[in-house]
């Protein structure tokens, strides 16, 4: 799989292998990101890996377009991804209050909210990409029997934690925002996590498991 | 020595902390902040005599107004800001020292949209990710400057040698420069012409995330649905309803909007000072153009910045200088002392 280049101004290049994601081509998304980080290439600065491509920022004055390239393609070919990732456990407690959605996650789908529940929790979530907001992370691999649209209005102020889903992605929210994503639990577990070695839990190619919690819990572990 | 204590008297919205930013963060969904003008923040840096990258204050047009305990010099540029201490007026870039009692306070002015204020001395700030950067949509970095609140300074000095006027940094003019893309494919051809060829104005709907304007539509050849991918300081993205937004400092680390076009690093900079309602042209340059004017532009600011970094001597060494040198009257002189 080949990737076509295109220059952003004058300290980025986009690696572009599709026009649509699917799990081979993130695969190798993924490997690349690992080959170049394994030993950044002089006047790179960092590496971005998206659905179905990935930045390559530089410094101008160090390198330019056409050496980052060189070194893009001296990656391949790129190994087939293992299943390398770390996994990672996020706790999650789908009671009452933090599950506003799960009713209506319920009746769209015709499952029973445990059941709803039961199918969010034996999701097995790749992490696919970063954005919007610092580590929200866009996990994959949302069961389809409770894939369900964004929403056409978004909701003000779902606090941070928020355990949320739209189509096949889940995301764990880390501020207080709105979104049109449906909010089916909230976790206590803190994706920034204030160590200055890993500020972020997770990381692009790694996995993540949901653990169920009770109420009793999630306040035990937020102190509340 | 003891700490010094700044009071901010008042701040107006969008006054924070800011450095040279943070790095490594983008695959993570953390912008890189750090100034909006970059050169203007280095060169406030250079002017006191601090390391480059130095946490600086970012001072936004609705200004502020602070007091010190302990004296402290303090080096303020970026835009043409009304300076004022305690009643006597500066004219920016200047370097002066604040005493206990005087009150500084700094204005939106003639031009410019933010001003740096860089102390001798370490401003005390949370690091986070490698930088004290706040990053204003989500809080992340340093605390807000906010009216009553308190910054303490670290190892403050008086430095005599550096106070005075300085030299304006050296202009850049014309249309802002872009390379076309990463996703110019999927505008019309009228499109990209009235992107290259039609003035924009910068609308007041503006901030640290990204600069709105306001111009000719950008239509996109059809409904589309882009995967969401990275943006870069400077991505030009255009939304369904044909409206491009420049997006700066805090932008995103992903979206899913079409990028037209891309300014390139050193003219974001000035696109940062121009105020809403100015008028932008753009042109289209190639990438390799892109880097040629980078660096040449890089090599200007550096020689600025190593002028800056030089203390220019306390006034009376300065008087002595300039009259061994030029031999003229010291009359002369010390009318044009205060130039």
């Amino acid at each position: 799989m080949h990737p076509t280049f295109k220059p952003v101004a004058d300290f980025g290049l986009l690696v572009i292998f599709g026009d649509e994601f699917d799990q081979d081509t993130h695969a190798v998304i993924r490997g690349l990101d690992a080959a170049l980080n394994a030993d950044l290439p002089q006047g790179v600065l960092e590496t971005v890996p998206a659905l179905v491509n990935l930045m390559v920022v530089f410094d101008p004055l160090l390198t330019d377009h056409s050496a980052v390239q060189q070194a893009v393609e001296r990656c391949f070919p790129i190994p087939p991804a293992t299943s390398s990732g770390t996994t990672r456990t996020i706790d999650v407690c789908y009671d009452d209050p933090f599950a506003p959605d799960l009713p209506a996650v319920a009746a769209a789908t015709g499952l029973s909210e445990e059941a709803v529940i039961s199918a969010h929790l034996a999701g097995d979530y790749d992490v696919l990409m970063f954005g919007f907001a610092p580590g929200y992370g866009y996990l994959g691999g949302v069961a389809e029997a409770i894939q369900v649209p964004r929403k056409p209005q978004a909701v003000p102020d779902v606090p941070a934690g928020a355990v949320m889903i739209a189509g096949r992605q889940c995301l764990v929210t880390t501020l207080t925002m709105p979104t049109g994503w449906s909010v089916i639990g909230r976790s206590p577990t803190p994706v920034l996590t204030d160590n200055p070695d890993a500020p972020i839990l997770f990381d692009v190619g790694d996995r993540v498991r949901f653990r169920r919690i009770s109420a009793d819990t999630f306040h035990e572990i937020r102190h509340d | 020595m003891t700490d010094a204590t700044l009071q901010i008297d008042h701040a107006g919205p969008l006054v924070s902390l800011q450095d040279a930013g943070r790095t490594g963060g983008l695959r993570f969904g953390v912008s890189p902040s750090g100034a909006m003008d970059r050169a203007a923040a280095a060169a406030a840096n250079a002017a006191i005599g601090n390391p480059a990258g130095s946490t600086v204050i970012e001072v936004s047009l609705g200004g502020i107004a602070l007091t010190t305990d302990t004296p402290l010099t303090l080096a303020m540029t970026g835009g043409a800001f009304g300076v004022d201490v305690s009643g006597t007026k500066w004219a920016m870039p200047c370097v002066l020292t604040l005493e206990p009692g005087q009150s500084l306070t700094l204005r939106g002015g003639a031009e410019g949209s933010w001003a740096y204020l860089a102390m001798a001395g370490t401003i005390v700030a949370p690091s986070w990710m490698g930088s004290t950067a706040r990053h204003s949509k989500s809080g992340l970095g340093s605390p807000a400057l906010t009216t009553g609140s308190t910054l303490r300074i670290e190892a403050p000095e008086v430095r005599p040698t550096r106070l005075g006027n300085l030299p304006r940094s050296p202009n850049d003019t014309g249309p802002l420069r872009v390379v076309m893309g990463p996703q110019d494919q999927y505008f019309t051809r009228d499109a990209v012409e009235s992107f290259l060829t039609k003035p924009f104005r910068l609308s007041p709907a503006s901030d640290r995330m990204g600069l709105r304007l306001e111009g000719p539509p950008l239509p996109l050849t059809g409904a589309l649905s882009i995967p969401s991918e990275p943006i870069l300081r400077g991505s030009v993205q255009v939304s369904g309803d044909g409206v491009p937004t420049v997006l700066m400092a805090d932008h995103q680390s992903t979206g899913g909007y079409p990028k037209i076009a891309t300014v390139i690093s050193v003219d974001t900079d000035r696109l940062a000072q121009m105020r809403a309602g100015q008028t932008i042209a753009f042109a289209a340059v190639t990438p390799h153009d892109a880097l040629s004017i980078t660096r040449q532009r890089a090599n200007q600011i550096a020689a600025y910045l190593a002028d800056l970094e030089q203390p220019r001597g306390t006034l009376a060494e300065r008087l002595m200088r300039e009259n061994l040198i030029h031999a003229e009257p010291f009359d002369t002189l010390t009318s044009n002392a205060g130039d």
